[in-house]
């Protein structure tokens, strides 16, 4: 399977997210620099990865989600392609419109760093139909704006569609109603805090992450 | 010319930042502050004859996430 990984200045966890791609795929992704206008031909998922992109300036995402290579992974998006973001990649898709509502400072000011328990909130997406709904992982984060905002109305609409792929099982960050991460109204793309990328191999602890990557390879391939 | 924006959180988004701004000034001993809110200020410097609504665009577009915050913009005479 064709995969890409965006890179933006500052981005820190491309090279981790592509080797998990890699070794599920069993193909490398292509590295794609913020300033391309074009993705490579016939890609089936594309990762935008964790980071500090542009140091966080404005707000974190802000300017990775205006730079041109979004416009098009959103034309991508809009086409069924499955689109992957981590961290810094959910909160550059929030900014693009991609998906709904913000990442704010988390609510005690902490840059937050360690293993957390999550609660996956659906099993009917590519991304998390190798997880059974209500099943606990454990998964890194590592971030200082997670702290999930959107008004009540579109919380309410997330719950309802069933989009809320992921919940954290512990407080982490303030985030409304424990969000760690959400799916688009067609499921193709999902932003998480929580880095999957960073629990593959049993060298890392546990391998939780890695049925996020096994599930989307089974869907799109 | 040139234009001031200033970006605010909306009412009823937690502030942190805010908050331990607050709590730092009572901790210097400054009593009766009832509330803190940060925000960003952006000086644009603009080409004469930029009109209101480009301004608004760059706020909506780049300058404020307006799903949690609000943006003023103040001209200023040169």
């Amino acid at each position: 399977m064709k995969s890409a990984v965006i890179v933006f200045p500052g981005s820190n966890c491309d090279r981790d997210l592509a080797v998990a791609i890699r070794d599920v795929t069993g193909e490398a992704p292509a590295m794609v620099w913020h300033r391309e206008t074009e993705l490579p031909e016939g890609v089936g998922l594309i990762g935008v990865p964790g980071g500090f992109s542009y140091g966080d300036y404005l707000r974190a995402g802000a300017m990775a989600a205006r730079s041109p290579v979004m416009r098009a992974v959103a034309d991508a998006a809009a086409r069924g392609v499955a689109v992957l973001g981590v961290c810094n990649g959910f909160q550059v898709l929030t900014e693009a419109g991609l998906l709904p509502g913000a990442l704010m400072r988390n609510a005690g000011l902490n840059f937050v760093c360690r293993d957390v328990t999550l609660t996956v909130g659906t099993s009917q997406s590519a991304f998390t139909s190798r997880y059974e709904v209500g099943e606990e992982i454990r998964i890194p984060v590592a971030h200082h704006d997670g702290n999930y905002t959107a008004d009540a109305e579109t919380l309410d609409r997330l719950e309802g569609e069933g989009r809320v792929a992921f919940r954290y099982g512990e407080q982490v960050n303030g985030s409304a109603r424990d969000i760690a991460g959400i799916l688009n109204d067609a499921g193709n793309v999902l932003g998480m805090m929580p880095h999957p990328e960073r629990m593959m191999e049993p060298a890392h602890g546990r391998t939780d992450g890695r049925r996020l990557f096994e599930g989307l390879v089974a869907a799109i391939a | 010319m040139k234009a001031r924006v200033y970006v605010t959180l909306k009412n009823g988004v937690l502030d942190p930042q805010g908050r331990a701004i607050h709590h730092a000034l009572e901790g210097l001993g400054f009593s009766g502050v009832e509330d803190v809110r940060a925000g960003k200020l952006i000086e644009l410097s603009l080409a004469d004859g930029t009109s209101d609504a480009d301004i608004e665009a760059m706020c909506r577009k780049l300058l404020a996430n307006t799903v949690i915050e609000n943006f003023r913009i103040e001209r200023i005479a040169a």
